[in-house]
């Protein structure tokens, strides 16, 4: 499925200082019945964001307030565990275009590139410096360039280099999938399966 | 070149390399189930495009199936949804589906080697991230999101930067109890949940060679959490008996070619790793969890280690342990167990059932402990009841449920309720993997028969010895 292209987004941030985030709590398993692709974002962080009688847990994040914007901003190992794609689609589906952390778990840095959601790894350090700028300023902004490959945090004017491979990259600015790309190479391919053996 | 056992099995399958970016990788076999393709499938329907191989794809419903009464229609209506969607989809691109009551269903990852699905030296991916259990055959085999299922359908190719290479050597003897489950969980303590990020590890050493086909399946399947793309160990003559005769592996003159090739599957002398590590296997105990994390396991006689060696993820190690009412510095052993679930594709096939059934032999279930034991396909429950374990398991007060993946991750009706402790064969201790709420102390099957029958945590030599004094 073709995704919106991501070129620039400043926006402020939500942060979430918790390590091994891991893709049961992003979208418990129970919520996985869907054949379709939509809707995914009313159950991202479903059961720390609300209690067993669906009224909201007043001190996540994500209930609170003070904090919104496009960017999540997730402690180290973040997406860990399942492959559930449906992980990356409760982060899109709730609004986020960018996911920041120090450290990503294969899988699902994958899955948010295939679907448009820009994963950012960053130093611990400027994670650090990061939730810093958020707790004094919740509204502060942040900027993640990728034609740059650079993220600034506003306010304070610190900014750090960030790695993606030029592939990708190509594939997020123009908004294309990894499908197009395959199916442009059909023959190649049917050549390669004939001499596979089963 | 030397190359390693990792490198010949990934080169060997690279159609193109993208330049300044992934490799475009040929997927020999892509298994399939309900959860992660119904959008996938939507995506073919909407680029009108068909599966390229069907006759390389295969389907069984296992995830949100129920454990009981599977000839009834299955009561969930989203899960009878998605089922059906499964069904239908299959149906449509001619894919070979083995549905609920179907004889070759069961947990994705156990069809596929018991049917001969999984080869050595083959690429198998699937939407789940335990596809890792593969590589015990010498096959590249890992989990991929739902985008990457469309890939695979369409084109039967998949895009992915080649990870780096990680072996993990163990010689030595393992100690009594000490199971391939309790290998993996050694590790995993030792690495961290994701101290094999970025790499796909192989297995080698005297401890891999000593085990069966089904305990490197065990200790492969858990490589996902270390944070490994997957593992792999070299296939050698254990795994050619498992795999000869079985229905799609390869029969006559291609069983010889394929033989040809399968005995050049091994890691040249010499070739080079990006990161060995090695540790001694008599230093293995039977081992437990006591957090939220895979990586949160100890020896079972030990105590539960102090946040202060947790650095800078105190916070999250503490929180970790609140959620499981657990103090640091307690020992295991004596707490109390609610649930016990013997099951999943980690521990659910029938040497883990043996195992089980040995250890609670002439004893009696702990009146307060709800067992469930979930075999891991309709073939292990046949050799269950063809064995005389189910006998053995009604005489001792249990009970044995249909194939499925259940309370692995309780999509169905397997949940364990909220603050109750369940000790696990299964793969996850994630908060609320098991259910809202839920307590998962991941373990052997040893383990959780000593803990089924004690109605407790409880070192399972400790009663291995009493049976054999007796
Ligand atoms: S048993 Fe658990 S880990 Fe294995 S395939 Fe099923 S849900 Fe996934």
């Amino acid at each position: 499925m073709a995704y919106d292209k991501f070129n620039t987004l400043r926006s402020s941030a939500v942060p979430l200082p918790i390590e091994n985030v891991d893709t049961d709590q992003i979208i418990p398993a129970r919520f996985l019945k869907a054949t379709e692709r939509t809707g995914f974002g009313d159950n991202l962080f479903r059961d720390w964001r609300y209690n067993p009688d669906n009224s909201p847990k007043p001190h996540f994040v994500l209930n609170n307030p003070l904090y919104s914007g496009k960017i999540l901003v997730g402690g180290k190992n973040f997406g860990s565990g399942s492959s559930r794609e449906h992980a990356a689609w409760a982060v899109y589906d709730y609004g986020f275009r960018c996911v920041i952390s120090s450290f990503f778990a294969d899988i699902f840095r994958n899955n948010c590139l295939n679907i448009g959601v820009l994963p950012v790894q960053v130093s611990p350090e400027f994670l650090q410096q990061i939730f810093e700028a958020i707790e004094k300023d919740p509204q502060t902004e942040l900027e993640v360039n990728l034609p740059e490959q650079t993220v600034e945090i506003m306010a304070t004017g610190a900014r750090e280099p960030f790695d993606i491979n030029g592939y990708k990259k190509e594939n997020m600015l123009n908004g294309f999938d990894d499908i197009d790309y395959l199916l442009n190479m059909k023959a190649e391919i049917s050549d390669f399966a004939a001499q596979t053996p089963l | 070149m030397r190359k390693t056992l990792f490198d010949k099995v990934w080169d060997s399958h690279v159609v193109r390399r993208v330049e300044n970016g992934p490799d475009v990788l040929f997927i020999d076999r892509h298994l399939v189930h309900e959860v992660t393709s119904p959008v996938a499938f939507l995506g073919l329907k909407s680029r009108n495009i068909p599966v390229l191989y069907p006759e390389r794809t295969f389907a069984t419903a296992d995830h949100k199936t129920p454990t009981r009464n599977q000839q009834l229609p299955v009561a969930d209506p989203l899960s009878a949804n998605q089922l059906k969607a499964l069904e239908e989809n299959a149906g449509r691109h001619g894919i070979p589906y083995w549905g609920l009551g179907h004889e070759k269903n069961g947990i994705v990852h156990v069809i596929g080697p018991e049917n001969g699905i999984t080869l050595p030296g083959a690429t198998i991916v699937c939407g789940d991230s335990h596809t890792s259990t593969h590589g015990a055959f010498g096959a590249i085999a890992f989990g991929i999101g739902t985008s990457e299922v469309e890939m695979v359908l369409a084109t039967q190719c998949i895009m992915q930067p080649k990870p780096k290479r990680m072996r993990i050597t163990i010689d030595g003897k393992l100690n009594q109890a000490v199971t391939p489950k309790d290998v993996a969980l050694f590790i995993i303590s030792s690495l961290s949940t994701s101290g094999a990020t970025g790499y796909f590890v192989e297995y080698a050493g005297e401890v891999f060679e000593n085990m069966t086909m089904e305990g490197r399946m065990t200790v492969c399947n858990l490589s996902i959490e270390m944070g490994a793309r997957g593992g792999m160990m070299a296939p050698d003559e254990k795994t050619f008996a498992y795999v000869k005769g079985r229905e799609f592996a390869p029969k006559g003159a291609d069983w010889d070619n394929a033989m040809a090739y399968w005995s050049t599957l091994h890691t040249d002398t010499d070739a080079v790793f990006d990161k060995e590590l090695i540790f001694d296997g008599a230093a293995i105990e039977p081992m437990i969890t006591y957090g939220t994390n895979p990586g949160m396991g100890m020896g079972i006689s030990g105590a539960i280690p102090s946040s202060e060696n947790a650095g800078s993820g105190k916070a999250t190690y503490q929180k970790s342990l609140a959620y499981m009412d657990f103090n640091e510095g307690d020992s295991m052993l004596g707490k109390k167990v609610d649930f016990v679930f013997l099951g999943s594709c980690t521990n659910g096939r029938i040497e883990d059932f043996r195992a089980f059934t040995d250890l609670v032999r002439g004893r009696k279930k702990a009146p307060h402990v709800t067992a469930w034991l979930v075999p891991g396909s309709h073939k292990v429950d046949a050799a269950i009841r063809s064995e005389g374990l189910l006998d053995v398991l009604q005489e001792a007060g249990f009970e044995l449920r249909e194939p499925g993946c259940s309370a692995c991750l309780a999509m169905n009706d397997d949940k364990i309720p909220a603050g109750k402790y369940a000790v696990s064969t299964s793969n996850r201790n994630f908060e609320g993997r098991q259910g809202p709420g839920a307590r998962t102390l991941l373990a052997s099957p040893l383990v959780a028969a000593a803990a089924a029958v004690t109605g407790e945590v409880t070192d399972p030599r400790k009663l291995m010895q009493t049976q054999t004094i007796s």
